[in-house]
């Protein structure tokens, strides 16, 4: 592996991590909450609520496969 | 904890000057036009007072996390460095640190103007979203470390697999031991990059990366006091509880933060903080409890006691 490769993998488990659907759930989640937020809708609730999904799939993805 | 904006003109936000964002709309305006006239400081002046008073909460959430987050960061990494310095050579052991310790300090003086240089939304958007990439993957690992489906992080195992290591990496050089330097100083460099990171974000963010260095230097001299004090890894620092800690805290303010900058309105403005953190620490205990009923074959770190308890 070269360094720049090398690099990027340390980048990627650095920032991304184990799960990056967490990191692409997290873009998706900001974008729709400022799409929301130009409207009259509130939009406050949409990241909580994206937190919750995220994370609550994550481990039971993980759970899921040692049972 | 928010307060109205009435009164204020078009430029005062009521919903960003106390518990979390750390900054009144007269910071944005410093932020975003550079400069404040006399005018404006003596219309702002009883906001400003309120801001101070107020900050406490923000201070206290910035302090704690980036405290939790270095001092789990620093046990790590003195678990290599005592590792390589008993059985290879202390002298190439302090001269690894020292230059990672550089390298660190370098970068954290390198992208801490240029993070708070950032309009104070691009900002938000930015460190929220870094914040929540981090504190859920965080979260992630202490939840399945607490429920069993993932094995706690040991010092003293770490500890023997290091020693193990350096014994196997032949004989020690004279001058300068390269395996010491470099296992030295990848560890206080990967370990401490995340605490850089940490410190950056939440100090930018609220106009305070002095605070935060300074909460991240208490957190490694007591860590640092401490080793010296017992010669050995910490192994009974409480890692993976503060690690659930660290984790509930990076995605609490992450989820505020993110959404203030992509332009969301929270209701009680800074206060939802004081319910988003609680919350989420709920739910995740909620989650470690669900997971440990989980039927199936038990792995073997579900036997070991859990991190939080519960």
């Amino acid at each position: 592996m070269s360094r720049v490769e090398g690099f990027l993998r340390f980048l990627w488990d650095f920032v991304v991590g184990d799960d990056w659907r967490i990191a692409v759930g997290v873009v998706l989640a900001l974008a729709l909450t400022a799409l929301i937020a130009d409207t009259s809708v509130a939009a406050w609730w949409i990241l909580p609520v994206a937190v919750a999904v995220l994370l609550g799939m994550s481990v039971w993805r993980v759970a899921r496969s040692r049972v | 904890m928010s307060r109205s904006s009435s009164g204020r003109g078009r430029h005062t936000r009521p919903s960003s000057d106390s518990w979390g964002t750390g900054r009144s709309a007269t910071d944005t305006d410093r932020a975003t036009t550079g400069k404040r006239s006399s005018t404006l400081f003596t219309e702002y002046a009883p906001l400003e007072n309120q801001r101070i008073e107020s900050m406490s909460g923000a201070e206290l959430g910035l302090a704690v996390s980036v405290f939790l987050a270095c001092a789990v960061e620093a046990v790590e990494a003195l678990t290599i460095v005592l590792a390589v310095g008993y059985t290879r050579s202390w002298r190439s052991t302090f001269i690894g640190v020292g230059a990672a310790v550089v390298v660190l300090a370098a970068l954290t003086a390198a992208l801490g103007p240029a993070l708070t240089a950032l309009p104070i939304n691009v900002l938000r958007v930015f460190v929220g979203a870094l914040l929540l990439i981090f504190g859920l993957q965080w979260l992630r690992k202490a939840i399945l470390r607490a429920s069993g489906l993932k094995a706690q992080h040991d010092e003293r195992e770490a500890y023997q697999q290091e020693l193990e290591a350096a014994g196997e990496a032949g004989a020690v050089k004279a001058g300068l031991d390269a395996y010491a330097f470099t296992i030295a100083f990848k560890g206080v460099l990967l370990e401490g990059l995340e605490v850089v990171f940490i410190v950056l974000t939440f100090g930018a963010n609220q106009h305070d990366v002095g605070l935060a260095a300074a909460a991240a230097g208490v957190a490694v001299l007591l860590v640092v006091l401490a080793g010296i004090a017992v010669h050995a890894p910490l192994a009974r620092v409480p890692e993976n509880t503060m690690k659930f800690a660290v984790g509930v805290m990076l995605t609490s303010f992450g989820t505020f933060w993110g959404a203030e900058g992509a332009g969301a309105d929270w209701p009680g403005g800074d206060a939802a903080l004081l319910a988003i953190v609680p919350t989420l620490l709920l739910f995740a205990i909620g989650l470690v409890a669900m997971l440990r009923r989980l039927p199936g074959p038990a792995p073997e770190s579900r036997a070991r006691e859990a991190a939080i308890g519960v």
